[in-house]
Order: structure tokens, then C-alpha cells, then sequence
């Protein structure tokens, strides 16, 4: 009798197995679908297209060019030419000699990266790049990342403890800093296109400020191009991470607050003590998030700048989406994203790691 | 935690991929749900005219028209607009999602020719024979593509402005010179009651640059390519002559006659804030209805070798995977009657394809006040390098142009132009 309830127990609980099994499959089908078809899909593609010289348009098949490609996109060279010092061109044009595409020389095709003349002006240090706009593509992504999530990261924490203070209309503000995420990216760069224009809104305020201010088009100078972008982004997305900051604001059970007031701690010491020790997790989830959002900087540049001025705002995503869309080198944009990829991977893993040390 | 990021890695690594090809995929199923239904046949077409209320209107009426006109076939319309209509096409190009219907850019049409996008077009012979040159593409000695308007490119002054500061206006016979133009330049800047003397519509992008610019290049004595094999550009676009022309375009904007910072709205030279305004004949509608008699439309100036204006606009052809050709030419002949080739030209101020259209439009009829633009267009008009590597070289040139623009040595971003568009044309096997 016992044996076989038991049998029948066991029975009935594997039928509930497979059957919870298959529900469970159906259930993740559909996302495991697309993200094949979006995702998987897309890197396999483009890993592969990479090791060839695929053209977007052309009649002619793809051929298999192994390295090729990234020894184009990462060879570095150095290289010091003779000039006048009474024809600032005649460097160049020295250089061009050893650079041009036909030229029989380890320099042919590559351009320039870095300059430096000599003293007296008869030598002319150059740093060569077989891809120069990759570099600097690289370096400004550097930048928008470094500076954007510290920016974006403290704002949006110090716009969530204001907000989670007990303050009337909290939901009012919650909906103004979230309304600017809510917009597409497109539509706010095209607005800002505007508010930084010599006579625009930024230029407005500016001027209202400081006394004997002089207008900037901020978008076509080399120097602040960049910068204007980096506000204008992080004022975008801030909402967002409040919105993050916020849920792990409210995990903080209120007890430890009471406690550390009993002990008589003033708000920095709390701050300090109970809220960041509690908003660990938040801290990593957000500095990652951000950290690979700000990797990816396309659609303000494609809008707003063009990678411009003097190539001052390019982008690794904005150069690969060029080299790829408007020059159809599709192969070789295929392993500008290959190159992407691996960077990305190795900047999380860092990040992995160093926060998890103190955890 | 992991997990997501990784998938928040990949999908950023993708989505420029990914996003690029989401946009053409919707379209793709319009001609296979038309044909399904067995009665009408379902014709797509995509226009680069998306935001250009009076052009799209036209489009749309010959499209309502043909298709109350005949049971046959249906055309479905998209709109994109024009700075990523190229890349939507090459796009869907590329994941054979190619609409029937295209509309292409004169000198883009031998590219896409070249690279399968478009099948030749036939035509009524009759209609072929009464359009314009710069209204017809051939590639090969076959026709591709046919529109119903040229455009000309011209200088818009105000009379009143041009009397003020004492300066000669010039006519068809005897243009600017290069001298004579840059004394104007710096009368208007003296002047103090502008903001900037001239607007280059250099807030514009894309195609807007060559299209714009290579021919004052061109005026200068330099061009983009070699013409006789179009297999360098080196020697070419950055000649002696090629980098005069850089020098002097970039000191119109160090000396702040230009403005870098121009948008692409180009509202200042009716506001009467920029003096001149170089712009297509499209835009003088809104300024002469503004101006009236005190608008000039004048010749470009002359910097050498005679005053240059690029030729050939948009036009019609036909996809290489377009399963009802007869269809689409059906449509391009039924777009391209009079009526509506008089509509475009009446609504956007574009000349019109025929000389009979031409006679029904008063603003170009002989003696309008545009018809000035079909003697730029006859005597100035000059072709983009007709060959499948114009698209890298309209790239390259309009990367090359907009650092001049914004500071850079001429020589050096010519010559940088120069070296890629050589590595590009050796990349591609010369586009043979």
C-alpha cells in the first residue's frame, strides 16, 4: 500500500515536471527567438564578415582576407620626414611621398595621427595610423565614458535623494527629470542642436550670467563640440538612473536610519554609513550601465555633428556605422565591431572585478 | 546581474547593425501581400521626399491618380527623408528588400547600376526624346532613370543690398569675377548690417556638398576625379587649382563672411540677416514671394574657367528585383505627363523636364522671373564624374570639405582625400 502511494506519488510528480518543463520552454520560445534572431545572429554575422573585404554594394563576391582588416584598423607607425621651415606644406609633402596609397614603403596608406615639428623646424615627427580616424574615434569614446559616468552617475543619485526626502510633489518631479528618457535621442538632439547655436537658448543663459560674455557656436568648436555633447547626454539620460537610485534608495529599511539618528549621527554620517553601504549593488548596476550606454555614443553625433568638427566627435560606433553605411566597406565595419566588442568585454570584466573586491 | 550585462553588451556591439535593417523590412511585404490577393498587383516605391510637403503632395496625387486610373496595379508610397534615404536603400539592398519604385540622385544612378540595385528603365520612346538631358541618367548607353525636373544652382541677392554697397550686377554674359566677388564679400562684411555676407548651405549634408561645391571647385580649374578613366583622383582633387579653391572657400569662413555654423533651415537670407545666399532654384519661391521685385537671382561668379553649376537632380528607375517592371515604368511614364511635371515645377519652383511643361508654368516660361535658372542650367551645368565610385568620392569629399570648412589646411585634407579615394578605388577592383 505505502509502495504504492509512493510510486504514485513519484509518478504524479514527474508528470508535473515534464510538464512544467514544457510550459517553461514554451515560455521562454519567444525571447529566446528574437534574441537569436537580433542578437546571436548579428555578432555570428558580423564576426565572420570581419576576416573578409564583403562591400555592402558591389557586384563582386566577398573574398577572405584573414587579418587584413584589423592590421589596417590597429597598425601604428613612426616616422620623422625632413622640412623647411619657410614652407610650413613641405613636411607634408615629404611625408606623402613615403604615405601614398602606390608608394613601395612600410607607410603606404597611412595617415596621420600625431604631429611634432623640431626646434629649428627642419624635422618633422609624425605618429602614423593605418586607420588615424579609428584612434581617434577611440580616444573620444574614451572620454564621453570617463567623464559621463561619474557626471550622469552623481547627478542622478543627487536628484534621487532629493526626491526621496519627504518633500510635496515628489511625483511631479520624478515625471519632469524622467520626461527627457521618455523622448527619443534623435528629437533631443535636435533640439540641442538649436539651444547651442550662437543666438540659441545656452548662448541666452550664458550671456545672462556672466557679464561680458561672448556667443559660442558650441558645435563647431573642435574644443567644446565634444563637451557639448557630454552635457547634453547626461542631462538626457540622468532620469533614468534617478529612476534606479531611487528603487535602491527604498530597499534601505528605515529602522537603520532611526538607529543611527538614536546614535546621534547627522545626515553626511548617514549618508555616508547607512545610504552608500546600501546602495552597493545600485552603485555597480549603475556605473555598468552607463559605462557600456556611453560605449555605444552614435545617435548624438550622427545628428548633431557628423563626427565633426575636425573629427573632433567621432565615435568608434559613428566610425564603424560610416565605414559600413556611407563607404559600404561592410567587411571591414564588421571588424571595427569585432574590435568594439572585445573592448567592451575587457572594460566590464575590470569593472566586474574591481567592484567586487570590496563587496 | 552577469547575464544582463552581457546581453546589454552584444546588443549594443549589434544594434547598429540591427537597427539598420529593421527599417527596410516592413515595406518588403507590400508587393508580396498585393500579388497574394491575385486581382491588383502591388508596386512599392520609396521617395527621399519625406518632410518636402509640396514635393510628396505632388508624388502622392499622380500616385492616387494612376492608381484610380487602371485596376491593375496599386503604388504604395514610403517616405524617407533625403540624409538617410542612400542608406536605407543600400540597406535594403543588402537584406533584398528593395521596393519596386526608387527614386535615385543623377549621380548616385551609376552606382547603384553598377552594383545591381537598378535594372534599365524602358520608356515610351517619345517621352525619352522630349526630357532634358539633366533630366535623363544613362550608365552603359542604357537608360536608368528619368525625372520630371532639373534643378540650377544660382546666387540670391537683394538689389537694394547690392546698390548699397555700389557693386555691378552681373548677368549670364558676363558673371563675376573672382576678384569682383570677393571686393563684394568684403563690402557687405563692412557694412555691419548683417550677420554674415554669404550663406554657402553648408548646413546642409550629404549629397548637398559635391553638389553644391565641386563645381565652383571645377570653376577654379580642379575636379574630383580623372575623367578620362576614373581610375585616380590623385593630381585631381587635389591639384593646384582644387586647393585654390579649398584656400579660398575655407577664408570665406575664417575671414567670417560664411558662417561654419550654418543650420539647415537657411531662413537668414529672407530674414535679412546674410546678405547672399547660394541655393537651388527649389528655395526661390518662398524668397521672391518674400522679396518680390527686389530678389536677384544671379550667376554663380566666375573663378576662372567660366561660372559652374552641377547638373542632374532626382529621377525615377526601377529595381533589379522588382517583379512588375512593366508596372513601374507604367507609373514612372504616368508621373512624368505634363500635368505633374508642371505640378512639381509650379509647387517647388523646379524646372520643368519638357519644353512643353515648361510653357505652362509661367515662372520659367520665357520671360518668367525663374527662367533665368534654364540659361544657369544650359550655358553652367556640369556633371558629377558619371561612375559607380562617385558614392565614395562624394564621401570623401564632402569629409574633406566640411574640415576646410571648419579650419583645416586645404592641401592636407585634399591630399588625404586624394589617398582614399585611390585606396578605395583599388579596394574595388577600380569598379569594373
Amino acid at each position: 500500500m505505502t509502495t504504492l502511494t509512493r510510486a504514485r506519488k513519484r509518478l504524479f510528480s514527474n508528470s508535473l515536471n515534464a510538464k512544467s518543463a514544457r510550459a517553461g520552454i514554451l515560455f521562454v520560445l519567444p525571447a529566446v527567438a528574437l534574441l537569436a534572431m537580433f542578437l546571436v545572429a548579428p555578432v555570428v554575422l558580423a564576426f565572420s564578415l570581419g576576416f573578409t573585404n564583403a562591400k555592402f554594394a558591389s557586384p563582386n563576391e566577398p573574398e577572405f582576407v584573414g587579418i587584413e582588416n584589423f592590421t589596417e584598423l590597429l597598425s601604428l607607425g613612426q616616422v620623422s620626414v625632413d622640412a623647411d621651415p619657410s614652407d610650413p606644406n613641405s613636411a607634408y609633402d615629404n611625408l606623402r611621398d613615403l604615405t601614398k596609397p602606390a608608394a613601395d614603403t612600410p607607410y603606404a596608406g597611412m595617415q596621420i595621427l600625431n604631429e611634432s615639428f623640431s626646434e629649428d623646424g627642419t624635422k618633422a615627427d609624425f605618429t602614423l595610423a593605418g586607420d588615424a580616424l579609428f584612434w581617434k574615434s577611440l580616444k573620444n569614446t574614451v572620454i564621453f565614458a570617463l567623464v559621463i559616468a561619474p557626471l550622469q552617475g552623481g547627478l542622478a543619485l543627487a536628484l534621487a535623494l532629493l526626491i526621496n526626502s519627504k518633500i510635496k510633489g515628489k511625483v511631479f518631479f520624478r515625471t519632469i527629470y524622467f520626461m527627457p528618457v521618455v523622448t527619443s535621442m534623435v528629437v533631443v538632439s535636435i533640439l540641442w542642436i538649436f539651444f547651442y547655436q550662437k543666438d540659441g537658448l545656452a548662448n541666452v543663459i550664458l550671456d545672462n550670467l556672466i557679464p561680458g560674455y561672448e556667443p559660442i557656436a558650441f558645435l563647431t568648436d573642435p574644443n567644446l563640440a565634444l563637451p557639448a555633447i557630454i552635457f547634453m547626454s547626461a542631462w538626457q539620460g540622468v532620469g533614468f538612473h534617478m529612476i534606479v537610485w531611487l528603487a535602491g534608495l527604498q530597499t534601505i529599511p528605515g529602522e537603520l536610519y532611526e538607529a543611527a539618528t538614536v546614535d546621534g549621527a547627522n545626515k553626511w554620517q548617514q549618508f555616508k554609513a547607512v545610504t552608500w553601504p546600501g546602495l552597493r549593488s545600485t552603485f555597480v548596476f549603475v556605473l555598468i550601465v552607463i559605462s557600456i550606454q556611453a560605449m555605444g555614443l552614435f545617435t548624438q553625433v550622427n545628428v548633431m555633428t557628423q563626427g565633426g568638427p575636425l573629427d573632433s566627435t567621432t565615435t568608434v560606433v559613428f566610425h564603424l556605422f560610416r565605414e559600413g553605411f556611407r563607404k559600404n566597406e561592410i567587411g571591414y565595419s564588421s571588424a571595427i565591431a569585432i574590435v568594439f566588442f572585445i573592448l567592451v568585454v575587457l572594460i566590464s570584466i575590470i569593472q566586474r572585478r574591481l567592484t567586487r573586491e570590496r563587496d | 546581474m552577469i547575464k544582463l550585462t552581457r546581453a546589454l553588451l552584444a546588443a549594443s556591439a549589434a544594434s547598429a547593425i540591427v537597427l539598420s535593417g529593421c527599417a527596410a523590412t516592413d515595406s518588403a511585404s507590400n508587393s508580396e501581400e498585393g500579388a497574394a490577393t491575385g486581382e491588383t498587383t502591388t508596386i512599392s516605391m520609396w521617395s527621399h521626399a519625406a518632410g518636402n510637403d509640396q514635393e510628396i503632395a505632388t508624388v502622392k496625387e499622380a500616385i492616387t491618380d494612376f492608381n484610380a486610373s487602371q485596376t491593375q496595379y496599386e503604388v504604395v508610397l514610403e517616405e524617407f527623408p533625403q540624409e538617410s534615404y542612400n542608406d536605407s536603400i543600400a540597406a535594403a539592398a543588402a537584406s533584398n528588400t528593395l521596393p519596386c519604385v526608387v527614386d535615385v540622385d543623377g549621380p548616385i544612378m551609376p552606382n547603384w547600376a553598377w552594383a545591381g540595385y537598378l535594372q534599365p528603365l524602358t520608356i515610351d520612346s517619345a517621352l525619352e526624346q522630349s526630357l532634358l538631358p539633366g533630366a535623363k541618367g544613362y550608365y552603359n548607353d542604357q537608360l536608368y532613370s528619368a525625372g520630371a525636373w532639373d534643378a540650377a544652382l544660382g546666387m540670391l541677392a537683394r538689389k537694394s543690398t547690392l546698390e548699397a554697397v555700389g557693386a555691378r550686377i552681373p548677368t549670364v554674359a558676363e558673371p563675376w569675377t573672382q576678384a569682383e566677388f570677393d571686393a563684394l564679400l568684403a563690402a557687405i562684411d563692412a557694412t555691419g548690417d548683417y550677420d554674415y555676407a554669404i550663406d554657402w548651405g553648408n548646413g546642409w549634408t550629404g549629397e548637398w556638398f559635391p553638389y553644391a561645391y565641386s563645381p565652383i571647385m571645377q570653376s577654379f580649374g580642379g575636379d574630383l576625379i580623372d575623367r578620362s578613366s576614373f581610375e585616380t583622383a590623385d593630381g585631381v582633387i587635389n591639384s593646384d587649382a582644387s586647393v585654390a579653391f579649398g584656400e579660398w572657400f575655407g577664408s570665406t569662413f575664417a575671414k567670417g563672411y560664411a558662417n561654419a555654423a550654418q543650420t539647415g533651415d537657411r531662413t537668414e537670407f529672407i530674414a535679412g540677416t546674410i546678405a547672399l545666399q547660394y541655393n537651388g532654384n527649389w528655395a526661390v519661391k518662398d524668397a521672391y514671394e518674400a522679396l518680390g521685385d527686389d530678389l536677384l537671382i544671379l550667376p554663380p561668379p566666375n573663378f576662372g574657367q567660366g561660372p559652374k553649376i552641377g547638373a542632374a537632380s532626382w529621377q525615377f528607375g526601377i529595381s533589379s528585383t522588382c517583379e512588375s517592371p512593366e508596372g513601374a515604368s507604367a507609373f514612372i511614364e504616368f508621373i512624368l505627363q505634363d500635368k505633374y511635371i508642371v505640378a512639381f515645377a509650379n509647387r517647388i519652383g523646379l524646372i520643368p523636364a519638357t519644353a512643353t511643361a515648361a510653357e505652362q508654368v509661367p515662372n520659367y516660361a520665357p520671360g518668367g522671373p525663374f527662367a533665368v535658372f534654364v540659361e544657369f542650367s544650359n550655358s553652367y551645368g556640369v556633371l558629377r564624374p558619371p561612375t559607380p565610385a562617385y558614392l565614395s568620392v562624394s564621401t570623401i569629399y564632402e569629409k574633406a570639405v566640411a574640415d576646410i570648412i571648419n579650419g583645416a589646411n586645404a592641401k592636407q585634407a585634399l591630399d588625404a582625400a586624394a589617398d582614399e579615394i585611390d585606396a578605395n578605388l583599388a579596394d574595388n577592383d577600380f569598379y569594373r
